[in-house]
């Protein structure tokens, strides 16, 4: 069974510091929802608030409809899995995934058989008289996973738990969190400040940024569509342009800045009206060298390094009054770009792959 | 590593000086303090009780007799037991792991509320609030209890106060204040090393298993407990070994008509001038409490190596 989560307008305050500020967000049941934000933003402070180890200081936190205010978080129907897993050192494997079926006084050859259900489930058949400290990162992992399984949750809340693991095996570990997500089809909340975790696995995300919420929507909206300075510079690479408006409607917007007006599609969500301050953000993957062709925005910049990373190439570029360099990726291919530096060479790009967003606050580097 | 090797290698590691001084002072404190005195107990308690100028003579041999004595009495009451050394013998063991249940009973709460529910400042103002109390000397406070439990003491006030008595009670022949004080005496020693281990555990286990519906008394028994089980038997040693032994609060606090072997022990050194049935006495007890405790530690498998941790 899964259950919809509910946050109605959350605070959450420790003294005058605001943790999670005015936070709205539904959660569909079954779906895989991610929390994505920088370090501190108040992620593991919101989960806590849905696990119950945390009252928020105001608004509602609702579990398949009901309100859970004043309901421990042994009395709610969500499994948490620390960020560091919190295994039980001294129990065997599968004392430890049989844990909530001991509390819940069922009997020993029953919460074995239980045990050895889930250990098959996790891929770990047969493991279940080692201890913690015998298994590898990855099988800690899918322990810890295992243990909060046998809980029988409604939604599965899972704090940054593959950080402790090295590339390869977090590569590994988010298809099986995927799959095995499907396969108990319950819901499941996710935290990371890995963008490349959220994107992949996840049905929808939440950006959060000091306690904000900036943006939710499923993955490639959140790529091709960020709603706020803070999400486009934070998720992906992103070139920013800033200026003034000085001509607006619903489709697309113009905005003169450092080199030359750019005309770029009005965001969905922001409202921008001429003379406002303005950020144009276009991806590295959108530029391209002009090829003689009409093109919606042309800007002229010199040429600083080439890079060549097999599949692509990286040019890093000066433009005239830019605080920063640009970035451009071209797909390699097969010809060389051979580009000295300092070259002068003018970039092009549609109007519909740039974006203008009101002046805002931008994630940090 | 062989023992050879193992030298070099600590003199190069310390320097021939500094190497020398850490071989000798050890080795001093170890035999000097430790080993020669517990020696010279052991050859005395096997010996006759002789006077000065016979000693060395003729009649100087090796005896069990005041094994024998502790168990049989003297030789006069032929075929009957010492009942009175041994009652109070096995008393005073009874006693000391009361006392030591009673500690832990004690100590477990305020060294887990310590180390995983007080916030720092309340936490360090309640350490402080332990600690202070012995920096008063252990005699004075021993006579502190005396008063307080005596007829006319605090504790029967506020108790008659109360209307739970009429009369006052003799906290101290039935030997209530003399459990009291030896309990208070060694809490400190229960307390810190329960809270080292119990500081150790990882907050979130706790959280875990509450997440997952446990009560507190589970967490306890199957979370907190196992993981300071190393803290509890070092503070439980402790504490027995220690008020098995000790002799002031017994001698200050304990009922007319009630000994503490300890005194036994300090009747046959002082007042009896039987140095060799003392040691003799003295031995009995360090082996039985030594013995005590290695049993109650495989009772609850516990091994030596952890209490050391
Ligand atoms: N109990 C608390 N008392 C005071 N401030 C707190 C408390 N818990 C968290 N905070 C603050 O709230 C903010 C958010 O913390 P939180 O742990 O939610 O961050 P996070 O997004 O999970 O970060 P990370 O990715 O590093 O885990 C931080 O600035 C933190 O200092
Ligand atoms: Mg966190």
């Amino acid at each position: 069974m899964s259950a919809d989560v509910e946050l109605e307008n959350v605070w959450i305050r420790f003294g005058d510091f605001v943790a999670a500020r005015e936070v709205n967000i539904t959660i569909e049941g079954g779906s895989f929802f991610s929390f994505l934000g920088p370090s501190g933003c108040g992620k593991t402070t919101l989960l806590r608030a849905v696990s119950g180890f945390l009252e928020p200081s105001e608004g509602r936190v609702k579990i398949g409809g009901q309100d859970m205010a004043g309901i421990g978080p042994n009395k709610r129907p969500t499994a948490l899995i620390f960020q560091n897993l919190a295994l039980f050192p001294l129990m065997t494997v599968w004392e430890n995934i049989a844990f909530a079926l001991e509390v819940k006084g069922v009997g020993k050859t029953e919460r074995r058989k239980r045990a050895e259900e889930l250990l098959d489930l996790i891929a770990l058949p047969g493991q279940g008289d080692k201890m913690v400290h015998e298994l590898s990162g990855g099988q800690k992992q899918r322990v810890a996973i295992a243990r909060a399984l046998a809980a029988e949750p409604q939604v599965l809340l899972l704090d940054e738990p593959l950080s402790a693991l090295d590339l390869k095996l977090r590569q590994h570990m988010r298809t099986e969190l995927r799959a095995i997500q499907q396969r108990v089809g319950i819901t499941f909340i996710y935290i990371t400040h890995d963008q490349g975790e959220a994107l992949t696995m996840s049905d929808n995300v939440a950006v959060m940024s000091e306690g904000v919420i900036e943006q939710v929507t499923d993955g490639t909206s959140l790529y091709d569509h960020p709603e706020t300075p803070f999400v486009a510079s934070f998720v992906g690479e992103n070139n920013l342009f800033r200026g003034r408006v000085t001509e607006a409607d619903a489709q697309f917007t113009v905005v003169d800045t450092n080199v030359g007006p750019i005309r770029a599609r009005t965001s969905t969500k922001a409202s921008l009206s001429k003379g406002d301050s303005a950020f144009v953000f276009v991806r590295p993957e959108s530029l391209k060298f002009t090829n003689g062709a009409s093109a919606d925005n042309t800007i002229k910049a010199t040429v600083h390094t080439e890079e060549f990373e097999g599949q692509f190439w990286q040019v890093f570029l000066d433009v005239p009054g830019g605080d920063k360099r640009i970035k451009m990726s071209l797909v390699n291919d097969g010809r060389q770009l051979g580009h000295a530096p300092g070259a002068q060479v003018d970039l092009s790009f549609p109007a519909e792959l740039a974006v203008a967003l009101p002046e805002g606050p931008l994630a940090a580097e | 590593m062989n023992p050879n090797a193992y030298f070099r290698q600590f003199f190069t590691r310390n320097g021939t000086a500094l190497g020398t001084f850490l071989l000798l002072s050890v080795g001093f404190w170890m035999f000097i303090m430790i080993l020669l005195p517990q020696a010279f107990m052991i050859d005395f308690s096997f010996r006759h009780n002789l006077p000065p100028a016979e000693i060395g003579g003729p009649q100087d041999t090796y005896t069990t007799e005041h094994y024998e004595f502790m168990v049989y009495g003297s030789a006069a009451a032929e075929g009957e037991f010492n009942t009175v050394d041994l009652g109070v013998f096995v008393r005073t063991l009874i006693a000391a792991f009361f006392v030591t249940l009673f500690d832990l009973a004690i100590c477990y709460p305020i060294a887990y509320y310590l180390a995983h529910s007080a916030s720092g400042g309340w936490a360090r103002l309640m350490v402080l609030s332990l600690i202070v109390p012995f920096w008063v000397n252990e005699i004075l406070r021993a006579f502190a209890f005396r008063i307080m439990f005596g007829s006319a003491g605090v504790i029967n006030g506020f108790l008659m106060w109360l209307g739970v008595i009429d009369q006052p009670y003799d906290f101290i022949r039935e030997n209530v204040a003399l459990y009291a004080g030896l309990g208070y005496a060694f809490i400190l020693l229960m307390i810190f090393p329960l809270y080292n281990a119990i500081e150790s555990l990882d907050r979130n286990q706790i959280e875990a298993a509450r997440d997952m519906g446990a009560s507190w008394i589970r967490i306890h028994r199957r979370i907190v407990i196992p993981f300071a089980k190393p803290g509890i038997s070092s503070g439980c040693t402790m504490v027995f070994m220690l008020s098995a032994g000790a002799l002031a609060a017994p001698q200050i606090l304990g009922g007319p008509s009630s000994l503490w072997f300890t005194q036994i022990i300090y009747q046959w050194f002082q007042t009896g001038n039987n140095w060799n049935r003392g040691s003799a006495y003295a031995l009995i007890l360090l082996a039985s409490t030594i013995v005590f405790v290695l049993v109650m530690m495989k009772v609850f498998k516990v091994k030596l190596g952890e209490i050391a941790r």
